[in-house]
């Protein structure tokens, strides 16, 4: 990442699809929320709530990739499909290159499809297990009106950005290719429509380690050559701050921390965040740990505990912990340079012992 | 559970309810005018009036239907207009002489089949394999009135061994199933009756004993060092919900669907009433008829739920 | 063509494919070609099809002429192969042109009732929530009825004759196809790449022929071939009670009605009909056990 954040989004707002300018993020999340009823009983009633994603807000800027990390159940995907709008928020407003998205006069759901697209996890349900890949790549053009000659065209060309020959791959099928293959091909169906953001989620994650490394070069390259925006999302944490600017950190369906890569990794101000970094594992034998870092289970997003949602597995948990729930001043209105942890001990004036006075 | 059972039941309501508009409906959307098939030809229109309203015929669908449902709802079904008895005593008492040979049929044929199951799952592909696979498919492809009118050809008219038709020598009311003069006239409709779920049965033992018998807790059991009897009965053990549920399927449908065997063999049972009430198109011995026998395959099909249910709670839909 | 790999030296030196790449139907094909049950039923069954087209050519005699002479004739009767039925017709020639009416029961109601039930079912398994409720629960209803009693009381009410026939028929099958087909449809729904066709902003009806469509297909035609021979019993029995096809018309289930009080005179030209039924029963089984199994594997 030679690149400087800044220099990446003056390269973006070169780009004639850019509407906002250099300063203006990419994208904006306002109190994003999402709750999954659970039904039970005898007339099916709404009993609980899944409390998949509370209250998330957070910025992109131009050209920068935005990693989100967090363990299996913090609402990451979840996340990731509300802001492809395949499933419906409950509230907040997402705002693409200074336009509201959906809504009265805002950006109409068309027109973020071709802006923002995604890359699946590679599994076997990511491609149509019936349609030749060729095919698979040219859908998205064909539905945006393209003739079916101008859509194989396009797919033939994709295939070779991302490094598989039309030729040979081009009519093979799903199950004829390796999990590293159908990435590829995944990355070149994401890009079919000329994006300009693109969210990954787990797009690495199945994938052998020297496959991995492969994919993630040619994902930088990518991002160079279409002048794209990333969102990272990943549970490994290697992998997250070897491609990403900026790192976002979530727990329970609520962002915790937020900041600079090399901050967030170096210096992480987020009891969860240090925990998670002191799980990583190690090739020196010295570092060896003898207790696990972060113990037992995440509580039920059905019942996230009161206060602060990590309060029952921190170290550092006290009386205002329990009652009162941080929450990540500025997330939106400071740079992106900032680092920010909702946490007491990062507040002045808290109530918390360890919080600067 | 209970919950479960509950709401299982609850959900049955809907359905009996839908049955019996559709019942209801099936009889409205016959053509004719059921009122003309009563009078003579010489009878005048006021006549038809009288007669329609004595029927109830004049007043709107749903308010028919709604009385027709109240009086259902206390037993009453009607008479029957071939036979000027009570529909709902008629049907009961067929209900209960189709009984006397469906389940003895279903009960035969899932024995059989968990045999063959057991058969043809331990040889699978030998010749023993194929002779069960080639008797289930004859079973669910043959016309079971065509098989009941080939075995009337062969044990009647060549042999002479068991009567045509009919219920016995005194009767359907005095039938028992421990006289053979009696006996032998249910012999022959049984076994026609039999052979379709025992096709189906066959099939489907076969298969689930040949998955079951793959899996690694078998090889445990074996390593054990368990008798192959033994590791059979576990293997039966596993297929019991299954089974239990098949047999109450195809009974339900045996006891629906028996009307063509009951018409060979002149059967005195809900079949053979089905028929009949198409043939004279009696109304309302059709339409009781099929209400009970659909409402009878419903609660079984209830029946059958709870049980797997009960046995297995996983199989618990929602 | 050239100009998307000028340039591009890896495709200039490009080797033809080594491995042909198989379609999904292209593997199904092989499979069976060495299946030679499935092979050999899938020949008998053409043949009786062809036998029913070309009765006219085939049949040796008109099937609707009768002679009193020549009643309840034996088989390998000179000049009646397989006898003559109670009103002195040729057996042979009405089995061949019953086989019209017993065939078209056979295919035409499945047929109706795959596309019919199908819509019904992908739109049910696609669009789940009120949608899925509404529909299955009404095909509840009608599951709530063992299928030859369903088929006794529509034909009951509608009355006999062909047309009548063949919607009872439909009627009946639709349900079991909805239901197969919402199953299938319902796990499509849930595959990733049904989210990839509807980020691209497709209209539903786009994701369903182009995505959801050629999934499902293969579930529901197997399905469908393994109604066939029940829709063909299920006719022949309705005509046997007299609520099919009305005489003189040759249908197998009406000439075992009509030859059931000649069992005792001649029980085996009797008994001819079912036999007819019975072969074109088993044919169609092991065709679509075939079908299955070629069909089941996971390329």
């Amino acid at each position: 990442m030679s690149e400087t954040p800044a220099s990446l989004r003056r390269l973006a707002a070169q780009d004639p699809r850019d509407r906002g300018g250099p300063a203006q993020p990419m994208l904006i999340v306002q109190g994003l929320r999402k709750y999954f009823p659970i039904r039970a009983g005898l007339l099916n009633r709404r009993v609980a709530e899944v409390k998949a994603v509370d209250d998330v807000s957070f910025f992109v800027m131009k050209g920068e990739t935005l990693g989100i990390v967090g363990e299996s159940g913090c609402g990451k995907s979840t996340l990731a499909r509300l802001l492809m709008h395949l499933t419906p928020k409950d509230e907040g407003a997402v705002i693409l290159d200074g336009e509201a998205v959906g809504g009265a006069g805002g950006v109409p759901l068309d027109g973020l499809r071709r802006s923002l697209q995604m890359v699946f996890q590679d599994s076997s349900s990511s491609l149509n297990p019936r349609l030749p890949i060729e095919q698979s790549i040219a859908y998205g053009p064909r539905v945006q009106g393209a003739r079916p000659k101008a859509a194989r065209a396009r797919a033939r060309a994709l295939m070779e950005k991302v490094g598989l020959n039309p030729t040979l791959f081009g009519p093979r099928y799903p199950h004829e290719m390796s999990g590293g293959q159908k990435q590829r091909v995944n990355i070149a169906r994401a890009l079919s429509l000329d994006p300009r953001l693109l969210i990954l989620d787990e797009a690495v994650s199945a994938l052998d380690k020297s496959v991995e490394a492969q994919v993630l070069n040619l994902l930088s390259d990518l991002k160079k050559q279409f002048n794209l925006t990333y969102i990272f999302i990943s549970h490994d944490l290697h992998v997250v701050r070897y491609i990403s600017d900026r790192v976002m950190v979530m727990y329970l369906g609520q962002v915790v921390e937020i900041g600079p890569s090399e901050s967030i990794y170096e210096a992480p101000k987020h009891p969860y965040t240090r925990a998670l970094l002191a799980c990583r594992l190690t090739m020196d034998p010295r570092e060896r740990v003898d207790a696990a870092p972060l113990a037992g289970d995440p509580p039920s997003p059905v019942r996230p505990p009161p206060g602060c949602r990590f309060h029952t597995r921190c170290a550092f948990a006290e009386d205002v912990c329990k009652r009162v729930a941080p929450r990540l001043d500025g997330a939106l209105e400071l740079s992106a340079e900032s680092h920010l942890a909702a946490c007491h001990m990062d507040k002045a004036g808290s109530g918390h012992s360890r919080a600067m006075h | 559970m209970w919950l479960y059972a509950g709401r299982r039941m609850l959900m049955t309501i809907p359905i009996l309810i839908g049955v019996s508009i559709i019942c209801f409906a099936l009889v409205k959307i016959a053509p004719g005018d059921p009122v003309q098939n009563l009078l003579s030809p010489t009878a005048s229109a006021a006549d038809a009036a009288r007669l329609r309203a004595a029927y109830g015929l004049d007043k709107p669908v749903v308010l028919q239907y709604l009385i027709w449902i109240g009086h259902v709802c206390v037993g009453d079904l009607g008479m029957s207009i071939s036979d000027k008895t009570p529909v709902a005593g008629e049907v009961f008492e067929a209900l209960g002489h189709t009984l006397v040979i469906a389940v003895i049929s279903v009960s035969i044929a899932l024995a059989l089949s968990l045999i063959f199951g057991v058969i043809g799952a331990y040889r699978a592909g030998a010749v023993s394999d194929r002779a069960v696979t080639a008797m289930a498919v004859f079973g669910i492809s043959v016309p079971p009135f065509w098989l009941a009118v080939v075995l009337v050809i062969f044990f009647s008219v060549n042999l002479g061994w068991l009567p045509a038709t009919g219920m016995g020598p005194n009767g359907s009311e005095a039938f028992s199933y421990f006289r053979w003069s009696d006996f032998k006239y249910a012999v022959m409709p049984i076994f026609a009756l039999a052979l379709p779920p025992l096709g189906i049965m066959t099939r489907t033992t076969r298969s689930s004993m040949a998955e079951i018998l793959n899996q690694d807790f078998i090889l445990t059991l074996r390593a054990k060092g368990l008798s192959e009897a033994q590791v059979i009965r576990h293997a039966l053990v596993n297929i019991m919900p299954q089974a239990l549920a098949m047999f109450g399927l195809q009974l339900g449908y045996l006891i629906g669907g028996s009307v063509l065997v009951e018409t060979v063999f002149t059967w005195p049972g809900t079949g053979y009433l089905l028929n009949k009430a198409v043939l004279t198109r009696d109304i309302p011995l059709l339409q009781g008829t099929i209400l009970v026998l659909a409402a009878v395959f419903v609660i079984i099909n209830l029946a059958v739920d709870l049980l797997q249910s009960l046995i297995d709670p996983r199989l618990q839909r929602s | 063509m050239a100009n998307v790999f000028a340039g591009s030296s890896v495709a200039a030196t490009a080797p033809k494919p080594v491995v042909q790449s198989r379609g999904y139907w292209a593997s199904v094909w092989r499979r069976m070609r060495y299946d030679y049950v499935t092979l050999f039923c899938l020949a008998l069954i053409l043949i009786i099809a062809l036998l029913a087209i070309l009765a006219p050519e085939v049949a040796p005699m008109d099937p609707y002429k009768s002679s009193m002479a020549h009643r309840l004739k034996p088989i390998g009767y000179p000049g009646h192969w397989l006898g003559t039925d109670e009103q002195g017709r040729d057996m042979l020639s009405r089995l061949i042109y019953g086989g019209r009416v017993s065939l078209a029961m056979g295919v035409v109601p499945v047929a109706l009732a795959t596309l019919i039930g199908g819509l019904f079912g992908v739109t049910a398994g696609y669009f789940g929530g009120r949608v899925n409720m509404a529909i299955m629960r009404f095909m509840d209803i009608f599951f709530a009825f063992p299928s030859v009693l369903l088929a006794v009381a529509i034909s009951g009410s509608l009355g006999g004759g062909v047309v009548n026939q063949l919607l009872t028929l439909t009627i009946v099958l639709i349900p079991p196809l909805c239901r197969v087909a919402e199953t299938a449809a319902s796990q499509v729904r849930t595959m990733d790449f049904v989210d990839a066709a509807r980020s691209t902003g497709a209209s539903t009806l786009s994701i369903v022929f182009s995505h959801v469509l050629i999934n499902v297909l293969s579930p529901i035609l197997v399905y469908a071939s393994t109604l066939v021979s029940v829709s063909i019993i299920l006719a022949s029995g309705l005509s046997f009670l007299g609520l099919g096809v009305s005489p003189p018309t040759a249908d197998w289930g009406l000439m075992l009605s009509t030859l059931r009080q000649s069992i005792y005179v001649r029980p085996l030209v009797s008994a001819i009909p079912g036999v007819a039924i019975l072969v074109t029963s088993v044919a169609f089984n092991l065709l679509s056990d075939g079908l299955r199994q070629a069909m089941d594997v996971r390329q």
